[in-house]
């Protein structure tokens, strides 16, 4: 160990519980900040996850427009050919073709607009997790027909029950209009409020032969193995995608594009939590910057004396330094420690929400949220801590070197 | 030939609102090899003349000269290597690094010369052997008495083989016997190792021991004896 190390490491322990102290601050501002951006990070999966199994998927394939508009003549035409080039996607873990229309429902009571959706039995269960939803009834099954799936808000508004009889009427793909009557097999509760107000699901070939699709569908919704592996997806299905003939290109759209809404939402809940970080950790910095100005005027005379010695201002800037940044990297070390153990303790058993649940039930999550121990979350807090602490202590190292020699000696 | 050259040198500094003229125009010449003590009572303006031939503070007006380096044409970084190379440190409170041991507080000087690590630490002990201390190479400053603590510092100033060492007061904190143990190693080493010394005192042992005495007074040279002549 080099003389100036050792210097710096015994300097830091000459004042051994203001010292503990700055780490214990340094390492408690760490600590938090591992565990509140994995919680964060938890809830946003857990948000995502519900609404992607539930419905949206990870990405979707559609006709270019279609999500703005959704206009019902803006289809997948081919939806064999656009399987074809998923199968040969190693990192797609499902897929399943939906076609959707808006329609009015009427039971014998009353009467809603709803979102009709056409989905494949078998696919569907392997994409979303709608089957897993039914709370009363069943779910549909390959041989189905005129049989639908119900939100359960929805059967509460219509006054529908199991076996009761829903007349949907739209509009079919070529303009004409579209009517049937179908009855009810199954009503889900996803715990999203929109989607339990607004869904009515239906078979895929029934949905095509009623709104006259001709073979068509609107969606191709897949599902990847984790968020990391969708840039490749989307790269390789819109590259492949572009040398099927379409009357409209087909897009390749990620979860961000299609819930927009989500995205915001999450965004703007990072940033909040991001300023309220940055406030703890300037709390801290201040601290830590207290800390380093003491040793500073109580080693003054110290420092005169280093300097009659020969030790230049650079010299006693390094050592500084040096003291701040093994005091920052052990506070920081010990904090992502606690940090991440607190956190994999809670990751496994997960935090009850208590009061809260209601509003968590409307992004679709359950009373229990599990934070999410990741690399990210364990660094973002701690890396932001040490820059900030870096800043801070040059403060009192650059202070030094306007020292003159004769007055820190005589220093009192 | 001469190692400190001072030409009509003027030093003023502030206590509180009143302004201290310290020095009021000293001019003086010490050769290479002296053994000089600049004596006076508290506030003559010995330690100023110390610090400001030790480049520790600037004239307000007069040149100096150390080993053929003119101050006055010199930056800090270039005053901090000369401080580095040519002069040694003795202060009256011994001013050792607290969180060095005796050997390391030896060390730290060529450190910053850039001896490596084997050289130093074998020059470290051999001068700590030779003041007396060549079984508390590791003790820390706090474990070590104000003598052995003074003997460390003269160790520090000079392993380095400095043309010129100062002493600020430096037996002044030590009881009469070990102020004159440490007053014959200095004068030792400079019969031997030719090393310049510079006293600032008013112990009158020092003036004793002392091959020239230079008497400051109100901020002057008021007596100038070289006890050789």
């Amino acid at each position: 160990m080099s003389i100036h190390f050792k210097m710096a490491w015994r300097n830091i322990w000459r004042n051994r519980r203001r010292s503990l102290l700055t780490m214990l601050a340094i390492a408690f501002a760490c600590a938090l900040l591992v565990f509140m951006l994995s919680f964060q990070f938890g809830s946003y999966e857990a948000m995502l996850n519900s609404a992607i199994k539930i419905h949206t998927g990870y990405f979707q394939i559609q006709a270019e427009g279609y999500q703005d508009k959704n206009d019902i003549r803006s289809v997948v035409p081919n939806p064999e050919k656009v399987a074809r080039i998923l199968d040969n996607i190693p990192q797609v873990s499902a897929y399943t073709f939906r076609a959707s229309a808006f329609s009015l429902a009427s039971s014998e009571e009353r009467t809603y607009g709803v979102a009709v959706s056409g989905i494949d039995p078998n696919k569907e269960a392997a994409v979303s997790s709608i089957k897993r939803l039914i709370r009363e009834g069943e779910y549909l099954s390959e041989g189905d027909s005129d049989e639908a799936l119900v939100g359960a808000l929805l059967a509460k508004n219509l006054r529908v029950g199991i076996g009761d009889a829903i007349t949907l009427l739209g509009q079919g793909r070529d303009g004409s209009v579209a009517a049937t009557v179908v009855t009810v097999k199954g009503i889900f509760s996803s715990g999203l409020d929109d989607f339990d107000r607004n869904a009515v699901h239906i078979p895929l070939k029934y949905f095509q032969e009623v709104f006259f699709m001709r073979g068509a569908v609107h969606t191709v919704v897949g599902l990847t193995p984790s968020l990391w592996d969708l840039p490749k997806v989307v790269d390789a299905a819109e590259a492949r995608l572009a040398g099927l003939n379409t009357d409209r290109p087909l897009a390749v759209l990620d979860w961000k594009e299609l819930m927009p809404g989500l995205a915001q939402a999450i965004m703007i809940d990072l940033i909040s939590a991001l300023i309220f970080y940055m406030l703890l950790i300037l709390v801290v910095a201040f601290s830590i910057l207290n800390t380093f100005l003491m040793a500073i005027f109580e080693r003054t005379r110290e420092f005169g004396v280093l300097m009659a010695m020969g030790t230049t201002k650079e010299r006693l800037t390094r050592l500084l330094m040096t003291e701040s940044m093994i005091m920052t990297v052990l506070g920081i070390a010990g904090g992502i420690l606690l940090g991440g153990l607190v956190t994999l303790y809670f990751q496994k058993h997960g935090i009850s929400m208590g009061d809260s649940s209601e509003l968590f039930r409307q992004f679709g999550i359950s009373g229990r949220i599990y934070p999410r121990f990741t690399p990210l979350s364990a660094a973002i807090g701690p890396s932001l801590v040490l820059v900030i602490t870096f800043l801070v202590a040059l403060y009192p190292a650059f202070k030094v070197r306007k020292l003159r020699p004769v007055e820190a000696l005589s220093y009192v | 030939m001469a190692i400190v050259e001072c030409t009509d040198v003027v030093k003023t500094y502030q206590q509180g609102k009143v302004d201290v003229r310290a020095l009021r125009g000293v001019t003086l010449s010490i050769d290479t090899g002296g053994f000089v003590a600049l004596a006076g009572p508290s506030g003559s303006g010995k330690t100023t003349l110390l610090n400001l031939i030790g480049g520790l503070d600037e004239p307000d007006s007069g040149h100096i000269t150390v080993d053929g380096n003119p101050f006055d044409e010199m930056s800090q970084s270039r005053l901090a290597e000369l401080r580095l190379n040519k002069i040694g440190f003795i202060f009256q409170a011994y001013n050792l690094i607290p969180v060095l041991s005796a050997v390391e507080n030896v060390e730290y000087v060529m450190l910053l010369q850039g001896v490596g690590a084997g050289e130093r630490r074998e020059r470290a002990r051999a001068i700590l052997d030779e003041v007396g201390l060549s079984d508390m190479y590791n003790r820390r400053p706090a474990e070590l008495s104000g003598g052995q603590q003074q003997r460390v510092a003269v160790a520090r100033a000079i392993v380095s083989n400095p043309a010129l060492v100062l002493a600020d007061e430096p037996t002044a904190n030590l009881d009469s016997k070990t102020g004159n143990g440490l007053l014959e190693m200095m004068a030792e080493m400079n019969r031997t190792k030719k090393v310049t010394f510079i006293f600032s005192t008013h112990d009158q042992r020092v003036m004793d021991y002392a091959r020239r005495l230079i008497r400051i007074q109100d901020g002057r040279v008021a007596e100038d004896v070289d006890k050789a002549a």
